[in-house]
């Protein structure tokens, strides 16, 4: 872990922080009592980044979040934005927004009052505030509900006010917190693209949490993966997808298979975990014979998953272990086989990852 | 052997139970309203001989019903402005907040309404023997104020534990301190909520009886003037007018705070 | 404004200063005033009349606490106001349970909603008033002897008042009259927290036990009345410590015998006794404190 930019290993030096840093962790630790919910975490994330923070629940990502909002404070490490220490600051001296998961608009207020919010606390007259929200909701496209409230809003709608709301302050560094779970299907695709083309316009460092290693892979141009407090990985979304470190990554960011120590010995000679991608192994009849330098394994078909675009078939290893492969609707090579029936599975070597664990 | 109403609606027998439950509960109210209007003087005699205004104007002439009447106003207002402030520093304190002793502290926010009033007002009066305290109109005041106090208290917290803590931290985050949120994002939810908790400690200490009898030493509220003459009724239809005039100043605030109190809710689904 | 921000940043780290700047002025008032009454209370409970002076003896004694458990009169006051409470409890429960059923499973939205503000209603009239009332309805000539009158029952009324103990010259100086009243006053108190009680029994458990094979009275008695428990339990704290400490219904109500809250009232007022006083004042506060002990094993507490 010690080669990927961003993340210091265990036992290095102490981090330094860096001049052009939009935001840095400098081995932050949150505990609640004898929970640690972050534990020694320290990344660099620069100007005009677009950022996530992606794991489970519990794993710390949304603590992360809201250290560097200055709503919790770490209890050990320091918090820079920057380059300058915020380690104490209250939120409401921080550069930074946050579009929150239950968008949190003030119901006694109108949308356009909502947005217009931080002018308002600011100090900005009544005339020159709303024009500055006009023009924020302009950006988002919902100028005709301006004098709404937010009770007659759809959850999309309400997404977009927060955004505004979030964005008219002109804050170096925009948090959102799952801010599209509580969305159908089409609508948070519609707005993950929206989401992304707003961030290259504006400019703006976006700092994204979210379980949903789909939405991190599409938006992010670098991710963090978390796990009980820490991070297991931090890389560019395609490094993560090609080359997990671990099995837990390798599992949660596109669900590979991961092949433990004991029965990677078997089959590759090499005593060491490693995974390998449903799309990248080859389903061939019983007694097919391998590709040249491929590895292979016998197994028997439990079922098969029909996914529309792909199909995902479960193939069960004498052991007891499961793999599944991939197969594309349409394609006419590799074998036709139905549950019950012996297969053998083949992937070249090149094309399986060795993992640091498992 | 089965009926054949649906399965889960009430027999008659059940409903009718139900009907005279209410009915129990609400016919000496309405009593106590006829007799306001009643002719005869001298007795409690029913059905009333005749209807008439007539006591309505002689009641309203009596200046020691006024006195009585402006006395208890003047406490419930003192009482009811005390309890809006300390009520509302305690709710902020204690609404999400996690701390040693916060159990102690709720158990001590409701011991005043857990315990008799007797006890209170007892409890009272051996404070001010022991410490050579004059029984008057702040001792009066003290005793209303604290049980008030505990009412605002129940109604803002109940309020803060509805709001989302977001909504505070989205204040901040927009770069509003402590003092913008509470007037800009807090105070115009807790609104409902404090007129409720306000008006209902009004009325509450305008009726108040129990505790005022050990508190008052000689000064009369209207409650004290009126349980006086329970038990020399020299005028009777008087104090059939004072009572109507009693449960309607009580009543009409404690329906209006209900009313908030219902209204708030429905604002809050958002 | 930029003082305020400085005052707020101080504040927003320093949470436990916050909450201790909140909680000091209501604390103090309740601490010093409330608290510091009841601890005089107990205190005036320790200390003794001097029976030739007729003042307060500073120093501490349980000679009060010996007088008020030996005299036969004081105890059998204390037994009178318990065995009343109880009664009271008891007879609440009856009346309410029809109420709080109809109103929680059988009644539509519009219904209902009358019946919960047709019970408060009553609730927030004032206390004095609703006293006064039965006072009136109670009296001779009054409004009850005038229906039953009218439903020809008066000969078993006159039975009732015969009645040792219970009964008296007229209804408004019985025990039985203060029975009712004390019914009457707390039964709003038990129909509330009876009724959200059965409203949180889930229909589908209703449902089950009648698919399982129960009759309705079977489904009442194994289902409904367990589930209703801690809604009873929360009820009957109200009526219990109520009907312990009132002092002003036995007084207007009520039969010549002495009540515990009556007994207080007379103590500190005309024969000037505060100690015996606060002596009979700890009682109750002893039987609540034992009763919420009780209740909040029946799930009380969680019913609230």
């Amino acid at each position: 872990m010690t080669d990927v930019p961003g993340v210091a290993g265990r036992g290095d030096a102490r981090p330094v922080p860096s001049p052009t840093a939009a935001i840095e962790l400098l081995e932050v630790s949150r505990a609640f009592g004898a929970l640690l919910a972050l534990d020694g975490v320290s990344l660099t994330i620069t100007t005009g980044e677009f950022f996530a923070l992606l794991g489970p629940s519990g794993s710390g990502k949304t603590t992360c979040l809201r250290l560097i909002a200055g709503f919790d404070h770490p209890t050990q490490g320091r918090v820079l934005l920057d380059g300058m220490d915020v380690t104490g600051v209250p939120p409401f001296e921080r550069n930074v927004n946050t579009v929150f998961q239950d968008y949190a608009l003030f119901p006694h207020m109108t949308v356009a009052d909502n947005v217009a919010y931080g002018p308002r606390v600011r100090g900005a007259p009544a005339e020159a505030r709303r024009r500055q929200a006009l023009e924020m909701l302009d950006l988002v496209r919902l100028s005709s509900l301006a004098d709404r409230t937010p009770a007659q809003l759809s959850g999309g709608q309400k997404q977009r006010v927060a955004l505004a709301r979030a964005l008219i302050n002109r804050p170096r560094v925009l948090l959102l917190d799952e801010p599209l779970g509580a969305l159908d299907l089409r609508l948070r695709e519609e707005m993950q693209t929206e989401l992304k083309s707003l961030q290259q316009r504006l400019g703006i460092t976006f700092v994204y949490v979210t379980h949903d290693q789909g939405e991190a892979l599409s938006m992010a141009d670098r991710i963090a993966v978390f796990r009980d407090g820490r991070i297991e990985q931090l890389d560019t979304p395609r490094a993560l997808y090609v080359r997990p470190r671990t099995a837990f990554v390798a599992r949660f960011v596109g669900s590979a298979n991961v092949v433990a120590a004991g029965i990677a010995a078997r089959l590759t000679g090499t005593s060491q975990a490693f995974a390998i991608r449903p799309e990248m192994i080859e389903v061939l009849g019983a007694d097919a014979s391998l590709p040249a330098g491929a590895v292979g394994c016998d197994g028997v078909l439990e079922d098969i998953q029909y996914h529309g675009a792909t199909s995902r078939w479960h193939v069960r290893l004498p052991d007891g272990s499961l793999l599944t492969a991939a197969r594309v609707e349409g394609s006419t090579t590799g074998a036709s086989a139905s549950p019950g029936g012996r297969v053998r599975l083949a992937w070249s070597r090149d094309s399986l990852v060795w993992l640091a664990d498992g | 052997m089965r009926s054949r109403r649906p399965w889960n609606s009430a027999s008659p027998g059940q409903r009718l139970a139900a009907f005279a439950g209410l009915a129990f509960l609400h016919f000496p109210v309405w009593v106590i309203l006829l007799y306001a209007f009643t002719t005869e003087d001298r007795s409690y005699q029913f059905p009333p001989p005749g209807l008439t205004l007539h006591w309505f104007a002689v009641t309203f002439a009596r200046e020691d019903i006024w006195a009585a009447l402006r006395l208890s106003l003047a406490v419930a207002a003192v009482a009811t402005a005390i309890a809006l402030v300390m009520g509302t520093l305690a709710a902020f304190a204690l609404a999400r907040s996690r701390f040693r002793g916060r159990e102690a502290i709720t158990l001590l926010f409701v011991l005043p309404i857990a315990l008799p009033g007797i006890v209170t007002g007892i409890a009272l009066l051996s404070a001010f023997k022991l410490g050579g305290i004059q029984t008057g109109f702040w001792t009066i005041v003290a005793g209303h104020a604290t049980f008030c106090i505990v009412i605002v208290h129940n109604n803002v917290i109940a309020r803060l534990r509805r709001l989302p803590p977001s909504w505070i931290e989205a204040s901040m985050d927009l770069g509003a301190d402590g003092a913008q949120t509470f007037r800009y994002v807090l105070l115009p939810q807790i609104a409902t909520a404090l007129l409720a908790g306000g008006m209902l400690a009004f009325a509450l200490s305008f009726d108040e009886i129990i505790v005022t009898l050990f508190t008052a030493g000689h000064e009369k509220t209207l409650p004290i003037w009126f349980f006086n003459e329970l038990f020399r009724p020299r005028e009777r239809p008087i104090t059939n007018v004072v009572a109507v005039t009693v449960m309607l100043v009580t009543l009409v605030p404690i329906l209006l705070a209900y009313w908030l109190t219902r209204q708030g809710h429905a604002d809050e689904q958002t | 404004m930029t003082a305020f921000r400085g005052l707020s940043s101080f504040l927003y780290g320093r949470r436990g200063f916050y909450l201790a700047l909140l909680l000091l002025p209501p604390l103090l008032w309740l601490g010093i005033v409330y608290l510091g009454s009841l601890l005089a209370l107990l205190l005036q409970s320790f200390y003794a009349i001097d029976e030739f002076t007729a003042r307060i003896v500073p120093t501490l004694t349980l000679a009060t606490y010996y007088q008020l458990l030996s005299h036969p009169a004081n105890v059998d006051i204390i037994l009178r106001t318990l065995a009343m409470a109880v009664a009271v409890t008891l007879a609440a429960a009856v009346v309410a349970f029809p109420v709080a059923n109809y109103m929680a499973r059988y009644a539509g939205p519009r219904m209902k909603a009358l019946f919960y503000v047709g019970v408060m209603m009553p609730m927030w009239t004032s206390y004095l008033v609703k006293v006064y009332a039965w006072r009136l309805v109670l009296a001779k000539q009054g409004v009850f002897s005038w229906f039953v009158d009218q439903l020809g029952m008066t000969p078993a009324l006159e039975q009732a008042l015969a009645t040792p103990v219970i009964g008296g010259p007229s209804l408004a100086s019985s025990y039985l009259g203060m029975f009712v009243v004390f019914v009457y006053m707390w039964l709003p108190f038990m129909i509330l927290p009876l009724a959200a009680a059965l409203e949180r029994v889930p229909e589908s458990l209703l449902q089950a036990s009648a698919d399982l094979g129960a009759s309705p009275r079977q489904t009442f008695r194994h289902v409904i009345l367990p589930l209703a428990l801690p809604g009873l339990a929360a009820g009957s704290v109200f009526t219990f410590s109520l009907t312990l400490g009132d002092y002003i219904i036995p007084s207007v109500v009520g039969a010549p015998g002495y009540f515990i809250g009556m007994m207080v009232y007379q103590q500190q007022g005309t024969a000037g006794n505060l100690p015996l006083a606060a002596a009979f004042s700890v009682v109750p506060i002893l039987l609540i404190g034992a009763y919420l002990a009780l209740a909040k094993r029946l799930g009380a507490f969680d019913a609230l």
